[in-house]
């Protein structure tokens, strides 16, 4: 069974998770279509987090499926180079290297990884770099770097190993509101690029602008989902409505 | 150089002050000789020490319990025991077991000479220390660093050489600079299995001399200006390897 652009890119079924005794997903079922751009939100700890993180094996699962490109992850065998190739992460905290610059920290996964011709690979990092608007802070370290600016490098760090979907966990979160919108702006950039994104956010304006579709969590099982429109205005499940009046 | 030569030996004649290597050919060999070989000793566990001290930190975070157990033991032993003991045990009761080759002079030799002895036995001694330094320092490398290069598709290999090494590194070098400080400092005991270091070569010059407190004083001062040496190379290291904006 070989898997073709009309199957979903990434499918859960029924994912359980716990770390030992607290059970932070409980039957976790979603289907991300190629190009598609899904929101992950909830409340603090409904597993937001952890549910993209498993997608990527930076978290494995007790129970279920998590199918990536028909590949699947919840298997002690699997080949999690082949996995991080195709799906690319980005962090609330950037965790840029720093002691690479930026230039570097984009080049070395390219590099050191897929063993891609340096000068082939800078090419293509300076481009990228460019594109997150970040021209001229090639040579700067992350710490000389502004949190937005980091997490615009982050971006373009994960965008260098041309994966198939990004996972953005709370990129936003940390950064101050003058700079979460350079941040967003580049993540809306890629989704009009047509690049499958999969986010977890609290940034509600946001999700309902970019999003094709939303899932809103808690305790760890999916609430209530659907397309921005029909989610925001005409929310069912009384949790849903909660979260929301408490965040609009 | 003649005229300084001349001098010492004037001194030597008008105050008594004996330093025989700075006016007499043949000590001043043997002292240069021992500063030579202090030297080399030094740099061969420096070297020995710090790859002891990246490899046994890896193994430490080993997923087998028992290559972990094995590093633990290694550490206690080394660190629990005197250098001195240690270097005997290597010199008299490991050397004596090992078999013996011929020399070119068609008689039997051991393996490793002294100076072998010294630089594994003293290597490992400072090796132990240089794990639990390595371990400090990747214990502070933030674990959210290693996992986005995780998420990248770095090997746990990978991980240690590019990210994790480097940070501990930045880290630990002033830990690392004192032991490293201690290490040469350490080398005068390879006097007591007859490596002919600066100590043995002096002891040398002043049986056949009888200025003790001459030689005792002008050994104080090498040692200070030698590890004076290495502590500003060092320092300069850590300058260098600041990273902007970072710690």
């Amino acid at each position: 069974m070989s898997w073709t652009t009309a199957d979903p890119m990434v499918s859960l079924k029924d994912v359980h998770k716990s770390f030992g005794e607290l059970k932070v997903l409980n039957g976790v079922s979603l289907d991300v279509m190629k190009g598609d751009v899904i929101c992950i939100i909830g409340p603090s700890g409904s597993g937001k987090s952890t549910l993209i993180r498993c997608i990527n094996a930076l978290n494995d699962i007790q129970q279920g499926s998590i199918l990536v490109e028909g590949q699947e992850v919840n298997d002690p065998k699997v080949d999690k180079l082949e996995l991080r190739k195709k799906v690319g992460m980005v962090f609330q905290q950037y965790n840029l290297f720093p002691h690479k610059t930026a230039l570097q920290n984009v080049m070395m996964a390219p590099v050191r990884v897929l063993k891609q011709d340096k000068v082939k690979v800078e090419e293509v990092a300076r481009a990228l770099i460019k594109k997150v608007r970040l021209e001229g802070k090639e040579n700067a370290y992350p710490g000389e770097l502004s949190g937005g600016q980091q997490q615009r490098v982050a971006i373009a760090r994960s965008l260098a190993m041309q994966p198939d979907v990004i996972l953005f966990d709370e990129v936003t979160a940390a950064l101050d509101p003058e700079t979460v919108g350079e941040v967003l702006q580049t993540i809306k950039d890629l989704a009009e690029d047509g690049m499958t994104c999969i986010l977890v956010t609290h940034e509600m304006a946001f999700a309902r602008e970019v999003a094709d579709h939303i899932y809103f969590t808690d305790r760890g099982v999916i609430v209530e989902h659907g397309p921005p429109e029909t989610f925001f205005q005409n929310a069912q499940d009384p949790r849903t409505k909660e979260f929301l009046s408490q965040i609009l | 150089m003649e005229m300084v030569y001349e001098w010492f030996r004037t001194l030597y004649q008008e105050t008594g002050i004996n330093l025989p290597f700075l006016y007499d050919e043949y000590d001043r060999n043997r002292m240069i000789d021992g500063l030579f070989t202090t030297i080399k000793l030094s740099l061969v566990c420096l070297f020995f020490s710090i790859i002891i001290g990246v490899i046994g930190a890896w193994l430490q975070g080993s997923s087998f319990k028992w290559t972990r157990r094995f590093v633990s033991v290694y550490i206690q032993l080394f660190r629990n025991t005197p250098p001195l003991v240690q270097l005997y045990f290597f010199y008299f009761a490991i050397g004596t077991l090992l078999p013996r080759v011929e020399n070119d002079w068609g008689g039997q030799s051991p393996i490793f000479g002294s100076f072998a002895w010294a630089a594994i036995s003293l290597s490992f001694f400072a090796g132990a220390f240089n794990v639990e330094i390595f371990r400090s320092g990747i214990e502070a490398v933030p674990k959210s660093t290693v996992e986005a290069a995780e998420a990248l598709g770095f090997s746990k290999l990978q991980i240690y050489r590019d990210i994790t090494l480097p940070l501990a590194f930045r880290v630990v070098l002033p830990a690392l600079n004192n032991n490293l400080v201690n290490l040469v400092k350490t080398t005068t005991l390879a006097y007591a299995i007859a490596v002919p270091e600066m100590l043995y070569e002096a002891n040398q010059i002043w049986s056949d001399n009888v200025n003790v407190t001459e030689m005792m004083v002008f050994l104080l001062l090498a040692y200070f200006v030698l590890v004076g040496i290495l502590v500003s190379g060092m320092n300069r290291w850590e300058r260098a390897m600041k990273i902007p904006g970072y710690g």
